[in-house]
């Protein structure tokens, strides 16, 4: 179990007051909080061993070089990786799931097609939209069904035309909690010939995650969510996928030899790491990871299901409170979203903000499937490791004197 | 435990009252001018249907919308002041109005601007302001609308 008392005391920015009242952070997962491990790191980084890597020859470009890849080597045993060579970095999930999209999409044609599901943030569906623009491939969708699982079905059909070249969904829905059935839809992918990209930007740093195990081609993830800086984030790629891709951005660091007339690519993960990278960025990364492992997987998703199951819970007591997302004792993440009756979302998160509470409101960069859902969008409470029961009861209390209020 | 005193002033009871019972919600049948509105960031939606007397003075102005209460108490609120309005009151208005939420310029008739000063408290809630202004933008757009498209409307109503 999590020892909450002390881990509190590595998060600096825990320890004050919004409006008077202590600040309760229940907005983790558009950002996560930094431990004082991962901003010594970056302070240490620009203090002592600031400089470019991978060309200098002087000693401070060889430390840069050696923390950078370290960090990447750290990064890929952290999820399961067969080679740190997997390992691209990115500025964050956007940035990794465009690289794909923009990457693959010169290979594709008319005859191709792109699926994707009902439920993605729109960083994994505006890609796809402007790589099936560009290519003239279809885009194809996976509605979501009420209980907010993936209609596995409409799945099966789409990969049964032999015509889908790549499937991208995410792991963890960042508005409903819903947890994909990975493995399985990537096995029905990969049987019928398709790649799959799953975006893990809500799932890395909330539970062991193992792309070994999960079975997908890319998986993409950013490093704020997960105590790292921003700016910073991951795609890992199966080795013999990335051989077979073409480099997105040119420049150096990615180049093998140049002429005035043409160049060839280093191979991965270099090709695609075009230009000097977020060198502090990637040693924050590599010291979130660290950071996280010595608290345990385990225990963060434990405590992250009990907070989630506590909040839940009380939720659904309060008055003309919908809840979305999967239904109580299915699997869910850690973080719960949900409308009111009276009061629209934007009231709502004004009003607990003057009672220190950080809660998001709005569509949640998923306006299909608010829609979906006929929401014209929700407030959601998500948590992480560094949150206590105390907080999840001073949030209930804050929302009914809210519906007070607001009825 | 008290409210802060600003989130009070956001939202007054008559505030909170126009958005739980908006006035002239609806449509009205056409011939009129329809605008839709939006705040794409937060989802705020109206729409607003305008028509014009024969003298180009607002003979009924009506909207349906979804949003927070401060877009929509102002929909509502800015749709009482309107009906019968003269274009030139109505623009007017419409400029008074800014000036009432971003506390920027100069207000020309607080008489004309009744309960409409209560939204005053939108000022130290910067990122309101779209909300307050929602349905002012559309009947702005709606007036220029009806102006354009409709050949019995003076050209210069004031």
């Amino acid at each position: 179990m999590i020892d909450l008392s002390q881990l509190r005391q590595d998060f600096p920015i825990l320890h004050q007051q919004v409006g008077g009242e202590p600040l309760i952070y229940f907005d983790n997962a558009a950002s996560s909080q930094k431990p004082r491990s991962v901003i010594d790191a970056l302070v240490r980084y620009y203090e002592r061993d600031n400089a470019n890597v991978h060309r200098g020859l002087h000693e401070l470009s060889n430390r840069a070089t050696a923390q950078f890849e370290a960090a990447r080597s750290r990064v890929a045993r952290f999820i399961g990786a067969a080679s740190e060579r997997e390992i691209i970095f990115t500025r964050g999930t956007t940035e990794s799931i465009n690289l794909v999209a923009h990457a693959m999409a010169e290979k594709w044609g008319p005859e191709d097609a792109i699926v994707v599901s009902g439920m993605e943030h729109h960083s994994n569906l505006v890609p796809w939209q402007m790589a099936a623009q560009r290519s003239g491939a279809s885009l194809w969708h996976v509605p979501v069904l009420d209980d907010s699982s993936l209609d596995l079905g409409v799945l099966k059909q789409h990969l049964s035309t032999g015509r889908v070249r790549l499937l991208s969904c995410v792991h963890v829905s960042n508005s409903l909690g819903s947890i994909n059935p990975v493995p399985e839809i990537c096995d029905m992918a990969r049987e019928a010939g398709a790649l799959s990209l799953i975006d893990g930007a809500q799932a890395v740093g909330h539970f062991p995650v193992d792309v070994a195990k999960l079975g997908c081609d890319f998986y993409a993830f950013s490093g704020h969510k997960m105590c790292a800086p921003t700016g910073i984030g991951v795609l890992w790629g199966r080795s013999r996928v990335l051989e077979n891709l073409p480099p997105w951005q040119g420049g150096g660091e990615m180049i093998e030899s140049v002429t005035l007339e043409r160049s060839t690519y280093k191979e991965a993960p270099a090709r695609f790491e075009a230009g000097t990278p977020d060198i502090a960025g990637v040693i924050g990364l590599g010291a979130a990871v660290d950071y996280l492992e010595r608290i345990g997987l385990p225990a963060i998703e434990a405590h992250g299901t009990a907070l989630t199951q506590r909040a839940v819970e009380g939720l659904v007591e309060l008055p003309g409170l919908r809840l979305l997302g999967p239904p109580p004792g299915k699997p869910r993440a850690a973080l719960a979203s949900f409308t009111l009756q009276c009061a629209h979302t934007h009231d709502l998160v004004e009003f607990a903000n003057t009672r220190g509470l950080a809660l998001r409101g709005g569509h949640h960069c998923t306006q299909p499937l608010m829609k979906r859902f006929k929401a014209a969008g929700s407030s959601r409470a998500s948590f992480y490791f560094y949150n206590t029961a105390d907080e999840v009861d001073a949030m209930l209390r804050i929302l009914r004197e809210a519906i007070n209020f607001f009825s | 435990m008290p409210l802060p005193d600003d989130l009070r002033d956001l939202y007054q009871q008559v505030i909170l009252d126009h958005s739980r019972r908006p006035r002239h919600h609806g449509r009205i049948e056409a011939p009129c001018t329809h605008v839709h509105g939006d705040n794409p960031t937060c989802g705020d939606e109206i729409d607003l249907w305008l028509k014009l007397d024969a003298n180009g003075n607002i003979e009924q102005l009506k909207f349906e919308g979804q949003g927070c209460a401060i877009s929509q108490a102002s929909a509502s609120m800015m749709s009482v002041k309107m009906q019968g309005s003269s274009q030139s009151q109505a623009r007017q208005l419409i400029a008074d109005f800014r000036t009432v939420v971003t506390g920027e310029g100069n207000i020309s008739d607080e008489d004309a601007l009744g309960e409409l000063a209560l939204l005053e408290g939108v000022q130290k809630f910067p990122q309101r302001v779209k909300c307050a202004t929602l349905a002012w933008r559309a009947l702005e757009q709606a007036l220029a609308e009806a102006n354009g498209s409709q050949a019995a409307a003076p050209a210069t109503p004031s």
